[in-house]
């Protein structure tokens, strides 16, 4: 077994610097890696470009971020919630490259997997596709994405094991499996962590090899972003 | 005319035996309260579920459990969690046998926008433009008019697109429209509806051939 097990936030993000590229796992506030945000803002790194389907909300998440303005660029495919994201998109302030969402995961996907670049269908004809190379297959026009380039990916679990071996909970998978092994480094923070030998290998989502740390997380807020409800 | 629930209960309609369904924000979500409770059916979205179900009781509430509209949700027997690579490898595999979703306009070739108002308004396209790629069968639910009465149904579309030529059906609080190779064909008529105030409220080419009836709504 080859042990990742870290302590906190703090241990796990050493080597993270102004102007790197990190992609962080979630969909809304659903699996955001709460403890690492926090710690981004502590560490006060700035001019960062940040690979993540949406930016949180104006004080939680990713937001927590913007406010701050430790962002320099966002890459996501969905802004909607966030009142700052968008001022600062609109002013200029902020550098932002939307994307279709599955080109955004497939591009995640394809720099964890070794796939330089592949053709979908998706955004041919649109603002998405100026600039990019297009070709026929099969009667249907599409689009040449490239793998995403990152420094760091940080994603968020149910459990883990000390040899990085993840587990995820519900619709807080989204995105994190395919970040995992999509930067040169992958730091998994997980709501359990267990000893390795702990953890059913069948039940296994995200194999160790692609998570090089990984720590147990506290306080999760977990905060809902539209509570909807059935009446009785 | 139709309130937005007539517009989903119209459009559940649409949902056959056996379909897994892939529902938008808004409108769209709407409709899974009105399929035939007799047919067998699954909803997918895109941040990673299928077999979706209503909204949770109050003390059931799983911040771990929502739909792409961040909503909090249930499962139903034989829904499963996925990444959201295989969400898309699902829709742009052509595995998801309808699209159902809003729109800001729609041209009379099929062609939708739906994510941005340039210098206004930008909310990003979310799952739509892989949806709208993809999908073989698109239904757009929504307002005939926008808020200052302008039609939604033209010639060609004004905003940044989302996708091309991907359009089947538009259902609106005014009609039901299929998207031919020579316009929007009206196929039904709201309950109450003129053939007049439907073409008034169409700017793209407008087909009307022989009786129009009106859609029966339950």
């Amino acid at each position: 077994m080859i042990n990742k097990k870290l302590l906190n936030a703090q241990e796990a993000l050493v080597g993270i610097k102004s102007k790197m590229t990190i992609m962080l796992g979630g969909f809304g506030l659903c699996g955001i890696p709460e403890n690492s945000i926090s710690e981004l803002v502590k560490l006060g790194v700035k001019n960062l470009t940040c690979i993540s389907n949406n930016a949180g909300v104006d004080d939680f998440g990713l937001g927590l971020l913007l406010k701050d303005k430790q962002i320099d660029k966002m890459i996501s495919s969905y802004v909607g919630e966030n009142n700052e994201f968008e001022r600062q998109m609109l002013s200029g302030e902020l550098k932002v490259d939307l994307i279709p969402q599955g080109s955004l995961a497939e591009r995640c996907r394809a720099a964890k997997a070794g796939i330089p670049a592949f053709f979908t269908p998706a955004g041919y004809g649109t603002e998405v596709g100026e600039g990019k190379e297009s070709r026929e297959f099969n009667g249907k026009m599409h689009l040449m994405e490239s793998a995403f380039k990152a420094d760091f990916s940080i994603v968020k679990a149910w459990k883990g094991d000390e040899a990085g071996n993840l587990i995820f909970k519900g619709t807080a998978r989204n995105f994190n499996p395919n970040m995992c092994g999509a930067a040169k480094i992958t730091i998994a923070e997980v709501e359990e962590l267990y000893p390795a030998g702990e953890l059913d290998p069948n039940e296994i989502h995200v194999s160790g090899i692609f998570v090089q740390r990984i720590f147990e997380g506290k306080n999760y807020e977990k905060r809902i972003e539209q509570r909807t409800i059935t009446n009785r | 005319m139709l309130d937005k629930i007539g517009i989903a209960k119209r459009i559940a309609q649409e949902v056959k035996d056996r379909y897994y369904v892939n529902l938008g924000i808004g409108i769209p979500t709407l409709v899974a309260n009105y399929v035939n409770k007799d047919i067998e059916v699954e909803f997918q979205s895109e941040n990673g579920i299928l077999g979706m179900g209503a909204f949770p009781f109050d003390q059931d509430v799983d911040a771990d459990v929502i739909n792409a509209g961040k909503q909090t949700i249930t499962t139903l027997p034989g829904a499963s969690f996925f990444d959201s690579a295989t969400s898309f490898s699902m829709i742009r595999g052509k595995h998801v046998d309808l699209t159902i979703l809003g729109a800001m306009e729609v041209s009379d070739n099929g062609d939708i926008a739906n994510w941005k108002i340039p210098g206004k308004m930008v909310k990003g396209m979310g799952g739509a433009m892989d949806l709208v790629a993809s999908a073989e069968n698109i239904i757009v639910a929504m307002m005939h008019t926008n808020k200052v009465g302008e039609s939604k149904l033209l010639k060609k579309c004004s905003l940044p697109l989302t996708g091309l030529n991907c359009v089947k059906k538009i259902v609106t609080n005014l009609a039901v429209l299929d998207v031919t190779s020579l316009g929007f064909q009206l196929i039904e008529r709201a309950p109450g509806v003129s053939i007049e105030t439907i073409k008034e409220a169409t700017a793209g080419r407008l087909i009307v051939k022989g009786e129009i009836p009106e859609m029966k709504i339950s």
